[in-house]
């Protein structure tokens, strides 16, 4: 085993079961001292449960957790130096923000004067100096967020877990904590573990993501990584928007797998991930809308290296930058393509026809059931 | 249009309660202190007159009888705290969501069984020739049988046993309204088992002790039948004291000033309560 003091948190071979149920397979990670680390997975994939043993609510059925270096699975979640950020943020009702805050030191044994630096000091930092007095139901949901973390970081923790607190925000405020978070994060220079099934979250703060899905990890990696590189059709599924289709393979060529999808409509793609793909074999192909161009039909023949369809627009999603086409190709197969709505007469609307272009480099090409 | 008709209903709405606070709370009770400030001066003539309470002060059976009754009915409070915020916080916090309904029904039962049974019940167990004593007979641990009943522990277990449920029912009430992970927070952060349970678990539940300990507290110390059968001639319940006047000695002006200092004392005591709690009246019951 290496152990290493440049690593906040190890996971090696976790495993939970619930009965007969596996909610954790097998999952080993280390985290590098002061990054952000997300880990990123649809509802009922084990994140949750493996938040709960790193913060020592539930014991690992195998395997081990290391906080700096040191096994804390024989330590009650009480003496472990991690601390959390709770779901609904678990902010004590009955105590004002100061006692929220000085709780944790008090146990850890501080003195009134040290605990009354130590308040001072984090709400500073989380800027709401002037809020010590006020009553959590005073505060605004921003400012119970920044309670809450402020309340752990008071005490040094070697990590911080937080368990999906921006959701019960609105999406303005939400968008404005994603930033917020990672700014706190720098300024603490903490280990930061975040836990999340949006995936712009996970992709806008973290340095680093964990793809999980039924208990195992899919992919670690930077979020570009992730996005651009996914290990597994799962992966490309999930991060990111694309139009996914089920298929199967022609043949292999050199410059690419050419794929037959259900519908008909037939690309060529790009082999990902580690499975060998051979003619015959059962895939899932992906293409992110960002990569489609769809143009009014032209006469310049298309670019070498990528695949060229037609059809015409079955309905226009605007939405401002992040604008769409839908497009229904001649077999009824529907693609996705983002478009820049300018609202000038160039604009593709309704029912025209469209050509679409996309190299065979961004056709992400995984066999079907795989890994 | 629709505001009167918003009044209207309002006052319909409000008319029952109202009559029933009138007729059944406010009149009675104004009765009952125009009652007792009558002096009887000679047969059937009757002065203004504060001797019914100075007469209370003057025998000292009649006092000490009412703060035997309030001590007693404190222990009791006192008791199904700790007894019942145990089983409140299993059936709120530990138990798992079938077993919650069971349980709960099963606190509910002993009420479905009128107070009179239930304490007949109790003496069946505790008399001489019942069933604990039959027991320890048979067990050879006693030559002859033992009398449990008419002494001051039987009052006080049986009484317990009356008004327990009502200690319980807000106590899960107001420990199901908190979070499971308030208390891990309270972990997280560093508290051990105690800590957790002294600036956590019983500072969120405190507007439901404070509801729980009214309720029985008023309960106990009103209560009649329970301490008169368990307990006796050597009961000395303040409310056998009451039923005396009323009723043995037909001095009814006398009862009416000992119902009054009843009602007085227990709400002082209540009142005393809340300020040590540091909860309010509205507080407390609007919570639970």
């Amino acid at each position: 085993m290496t152990t290493d003091d440049a690593f906040d948190l190890e996971c090696l071979g976790i495993c939970k079961d619930f009965g007969a149920f596996r909610a954790v397979d097998d999952v080993s990670f280390r985290i590098p001292s002061g990054t952000f680390f997300s880990i990123l997975g649809p509802s009922g994939c084990g994140k949750t449960t493996l938040m709960r043993m790193i913060a020592g609510f539930e014991t690992p059925t195998q395997g081990d957790i290391l906080l700096k270096g040191r096994s804390v699975l024989s330590v009650p979640p009480n003496r472990r130096n991690v601390k959390m950020v709770f779901q609904h943020l678990a902010l004590f009702p009955m105590m004002d923000v100061y006692e929220n805050i000085a709780y944790g030191l008090r146990c850890a044994g501080a003195g009134k004067d040290e605990i009354a630096g130590r308040v001072a000091d984090v709400l500073t930092r989380v800027a709401l100096p002037d809020l010590a007095r006020r009553q959590i139901h005073q505060l605004s949901g921003g400012q119970k967020q920044r309670i809450a973390i402020a309340r752990c970081m008071a005490l040094n923790p070697d990590v911080l877990l937080l368990d999906e607190p921006l959701g019960a925000l609105d999406l303005k405020l939400r968008e404005a904590m994603k930033i917020e978070l990672k700014l706190l994060q720098h300024q603490f220079d903490t280990t930061f573990v975040y836990i999340t099934h949006d995936q712009s979250e996970a992709l806008v703060m973290s340095d680093y993501v964990a793809v999980m899905n039924a208990g195992r990890f899919e992919q670690v990696g930077r979020p570009e990584e992730l996005y651009h590189a996914p290990k597994t059709a799962f992966v490309a599924g999930f991060v990111g928007d694309s139009n996914r289709w089920s298929g199967r393979a022609l043949e292999v060529r050199a410059d690419g797998i050419k794929v037959e999808t259900e519908a008909g409509l037939t690309v060529v793609a790009t082999a990902f991930g580690d499975g060998a793909i051979s003619a015959g074999d059962a895939v899932e192909v992906f293409v992110r809308p960002e990569f489609i161009a769809a143009t009014r039909p032209g006469p310049d023949a298309a670019a070498p290296g990528g695949n060229t369809h037609s059809g015409t627009v079955d309905s226009v999603l605007f939405n401002g930058a992040n604008s769409r086409v839908l497009v229904r190709s001649p077999n009824g197969t529907m693609i996705e393509a983002d478009v820049v709505v300018t609202g000038g007469g160039n604009d593709l609307h309704e029912g025209d026809p469209v050509r679409l272009d996309w190299p065979f480099a961004q056709t992400m090409c995984f066999a079907a059931g795989g890994a | 249009m629709t505001r009167d008709a918003k009044r209207l209903s309002l006052i319909l709405l409000f008319a029952p309660f109202a009559l029933w606070i009138l007729l059944l709370i406010v009149l009675p009770h104004i009765g009952m202190v125009a009652l007792s400030l009558r002096e009887k001066v000679a047969p059937r003539i009757y002065e203004f007159g504060f001797g019914n309470y100075i007469d209370f002060l003057n025998e000292p059976i009649y006092w000490n009888t009412l703060l035997r009754t309030a001590s007693m009915s404190l222990l009791v409070t006192a008791l199904a705290l700790l007894i019942g915020f145990p089983i409140a916080y299993y059936i709120a916090k530990i138990a798992g969501r079938r077993a919650r309904g069971a349980l709960f029904l099963m606190c509910l039962i002993p009420l479905w069984v009128s107070d009179l049974i239930r304490a007949f019940g109790w003496i069946l167990l505790l008399r001489q020739t019942g069933v604990i004593s039959s027991l320890l007979v048979w067990s050879g641990m006693t030559d002859e049988g033992i009398e449990f009943l008419y002494n001051d522990a039987a009052v006080i277990v049986g009484l317990v046993y009356t008004v327990i449920l009502f200690m319980i029912v807000p106590l899960v009430s107001t420990l199901d309204g908190m979070g499971d992970d308030m208390i891990e927070a309270g972990y997280n952060l560093g508290g051990g088992h105690l800590t957790v349970l002294r600036r956590i678990i019983i500072p969120y539940a405190m507007p439901g002790i404070v509801a729980g300990c009214i309720v029985t507290f008023m309960l106990t110390a009103g209560s009649y039948l329970t301490p008169i059968l368990l307990g006796g001639k050597n009961s000395s319940w303040f409310t056998e004291q009451i039923y005396n006047q009323f009723i043995t000695r037909f001095n009814w002006e006398s009862g009416a000033a000992f119902g009054f200092l009843l009602l007085a004392f227990t709400s002082i005591t209540v009142w005393l309560g809340l300020r040590l709690s540091g909860q309010s009246l509205a507080n407390t019951v609007a919570r639970t």
